[in-house]
């Protein structure tokens, strides 16, 4: 198996699949080679869903979907109040991976959930909510991310924004230098697996050379990171943090995105960052030539 | 969402918390008319708008309760433009003013209830520091500020809130209000999607009374669809009024003071596009992600508002197409461009899904723009374009 979360391996359904939506990156995760093995919509179980000219099995509940189909891993499309429930049920059907793509889950669903998750299904482990989902290039795709721009090889993408995410693989793949793993974390306050999971992953992985970590403005994750991969990461890092010129108390579309009380800025991020020994890039332009500078010098 | 301290303090009435009897007002007239039924000696005038630092503004006075002190504390307070270090050097027209009985005060207190990220649970926090800039306590002495960390699911317990109790030094009967206090705040918080809830100060009377003097309230923008009785609370003359119009198409518009218009996709782009402006010498007139199921409409509609601030330069349209496509973002940009006769200098960099389609749009529009196939290359051309400007002007 190569990199890490997503793969061969993986057996996905969708929550959500029969929506607009779901239907639609349902069927360019399949077109990416992901094996999508059904679908779970409330009150339409028993029927069937084509997509590509398959027919794709939806189910009541999870539980169900994953008796049937063995399904380990999860997406989640449904709209924003009724995703908490819907990672929940995933979780308490035992499925080892959810990923949820909504956007704008209510803070203080999401603060249940995670406990939720904590304390009934120690097994299940999420990623996002608000986030692009996670690819391992050549292998699956689970999420909503261009598959065309990434290229199979040897760097692990982590990342709480989206097409800020698209932007530093671009960067790679157009250097001929491929990912192993990208894994977008979401751009949530209350999120699952963290920047540190993603860094003991990706250090780990024999799959994997070096990191790409996008943070941003908000909260302290990157801080924590940092002070962990000086610790435990011996694999390069380069690391941009967005947000560098955002103003206090304004919420940057993410709705983590937010400097408040003076804490949680960019400046304080990129000192954490290079204290630990991380290469920080100033322009989101240098992700990738960095990162091709980095690995030059390793070898 | 940000409410005004009467609204707030019209949601702690529900949830048991006491404040001191007060009334609005938006005529001098209307202040004179409402003191009459309060009956302390003294008064408190206070100007309602969203930004903390009303008093050393100008904006809260105390008063004799009569008709003529009340009066000429209200035509001082109403109408005037309330500067604060948070409102900017225009400060804020004040539209309402709250008349509220004068209190005894003994002893001002802090109180507030948070989302904490790093524990994902609400933490309470008091301080014996009341009335002052808890940012400054929390940085210069932590040790003053209590932290109650709540679980999500058994909610605020007994030992908990004697533990705040007796930090802040409360006797039997100021803690026996405070405890209620407290639980009213925390049910306030989690039953109306709060994601900050402040009471700074909470003060102690001279006759032991536990009371909330100023109420600071945010809600999560995200649960507001189940709130409609916080929706009607908002107030949009406290917002930019570009920010306002942006809202109402789904788009996430933040004004700025620069002069680099910014159309992007997504939330990070955005945040990363201005960031490389700034690098590269300029500054960013917005923060502008316009989302990836963007329509038509609010993709015209966009492109409007980022036009509509005077001091844009030169527009830099950055789209990484995912499930945006770029021929959608490109047709939208060329119908907006024609439709406001554009002649500022466009600068476009496009990549992703459908970019070749995008590009052609583009190219047979007859619109005049310049493209950056990468980030650097359309950061030094937005650049360029404004010294160009600088040099015709």
């Amino acid at each position: 198996m190569m990199a890490v979360l997503v793969g061969k391996h993986t057996r996905l359904i969708v929550q959500g699949l029969t929506g607009k939506e779901g239907s639609f990156h349902a069927e360019q995760c399949m077109k990416a080679g992901t094996n999508v093995v059904g679908g779970v919509t409330p009150n339409k179980g028993g029927t069937t869903h084509e997509i590509n000219c398959v027919q794709l099995p939806i189910f009541n509940t999870v539980a169900d979907a994953r008796k049937a189909t063995q399904a380990n891993t999860t997406v989640i499309f449904v709209p924003p109040p009724f995703a908490a429930d819907a990672i929940m049920e995933a979780g308490a059907a035992g499925i080892e991976l959810i990923i949820c793509i909504t956007e704008g889950i209510p803070v203080v669903d999401m603060m249940r959930v995670k406990q939720f998750l904590q304390d009934e299904c120690p097994d299940s482990r999420l990623i996002g909510p608000n986030c692009p989902g996670v690819i391992t290039p050549g292998e699956a795709k689970i999420g909503i991310m261009p598959v065309h721009i990434h290229l199979p090889g040897r760097v692990g993408v982590v990342s709480r924004s989206g097409t800020l995410t698209y932007e530093a693989v671009d960067q790679l793949t157009q250097r001929g230098i491929g990912q192993s793993t990208c894994i977008g974390i979401g751009g949530d306050p209350i999120n699952g697996t963290n920047f540190i999971d993603c860094l003991a992953l990706f250090q780990a992985d024999p799959d994997t050379d070096a990191i790409i970590m996008i943070g941003e403005i908000g909260g302290t994750a990157e801080e924590e990171a940092a002070a962990y991969a000086k610790a435990n990461v011996t694999k390069p890092i380069v690391c941009f943090i967005a947000g560098q010129t955002a103003p206090p108390g304004k919420r940057m579309g993410h709705a983590g995105a937010i400097i408040s009380g003076g804490k949680g800025t960019a400046a304080e991020k990129m000192k954490a960052l290079t204290d630990a020994g991380i290469t920080v890039v100033e322009s989101p332009a240098d992700m990738g030539a960095t990162l091709a500078n980095l690995l030059t010098a390793k070898v | 969402m940000k409410i005004h301290e009467y609204q707030a303090k019209s949601i702690f009435a529900q949830y048991g918390i006491a404040v001191p009897n007060g009334f609005v007002a938006t005529t001098s007239s209307g202040a004179v008319e409402v003191a009459a039924k309060l009956s302390t000696p003294k008064v408190v005038v206070k100007a309602q708008i969203h930004a903390g630092g009303r008093g050393k503004g100008g904006g809260v006075k105390v008063v004799d309760n009569n008709a003529q002190a009340v009066e000429t504390a209200a035509n001082a307070i109403l109408g005037m433009q309330l500067v604060t270090h948070q409102t900017g050097p225009e400060g804020q027209k004040v539209k309402t003013v709250l008349v509220e009985e004068g209190s005894n005060i003994v002893r001002e207190l802090y109180l507030a209830i948070v989302m904490d990220r790093d524990t994902s649970r609400p933490v309470l926090m008091a301080s014996t520091e009341g009335g002052m800039d808890i940012e400054k306590v929390a940085e210069e002495t932590p040790e003053k500020l209590l932290k109650i960390y709540i679980h999500p699911s058994l909610g605020l317990q007994a030992f908990q809130t004697r533990q705040v109790c007796y930090g802040l030094g409360l006797n039997p009967t100021q803690a026996k209000q405070a405890t209620q206090l407290m639980q009213g705040l925390y049910k306030m918080f989690i039953e109306k999607d709060c994601s900050l809830v402040e009471i700074n100060p909470m003060i102690i009377t001279a006759d032991d009374a536990v009371f909330a003097l100023d109420g600071k309230v945010n809600f999560d923008s995200n649960a507001l669809y189940r709130h409609p009785e916080l929706v009607a609370m908002r107030d949009t003359d406290e917002e930019d009024p570009l920010e306002v119009e942006a809202s109402k198409f789904n788009l996430n518009y933040i004004k700025l003071d620069g002069e680099v218009a910014c159309m992007v996709n997504g939330a990070g782009l955005a945040m990363a596009t201005m960031d490389i402006v700034k690098l590269y010498g300029s500054a960013p007139a917005n923060f502008l992600d316009v989302g990836g199921s963007a329509t038509d409409e609010a993709l015209e509609n966009a492109f409007r508002i980022i036009m509509s601030d005077k001091s844009v330069k030169v527009v830099f349209i950055n789209i990484f197409g995912g499930i945006l496509r770029c021929d959608k973002l490109a047709s939208g940009v060329v119908k907006a461009a024609k439709a406001l006769d554009m002649k500022l200098p466009i600068v476009i960099r496009m990549k992703g899904t459908n970019v070749d389609l995008g590009k052609q749009i583009l190219a047979e529009s007859g619109l005049r723009y310049e493209v950056g196939e990468t980030l650097e290359e359309a950061a030094s051309k937005v650049v360029a374009c404004l010294n160009k400007t600088a040099v015709a002007v």
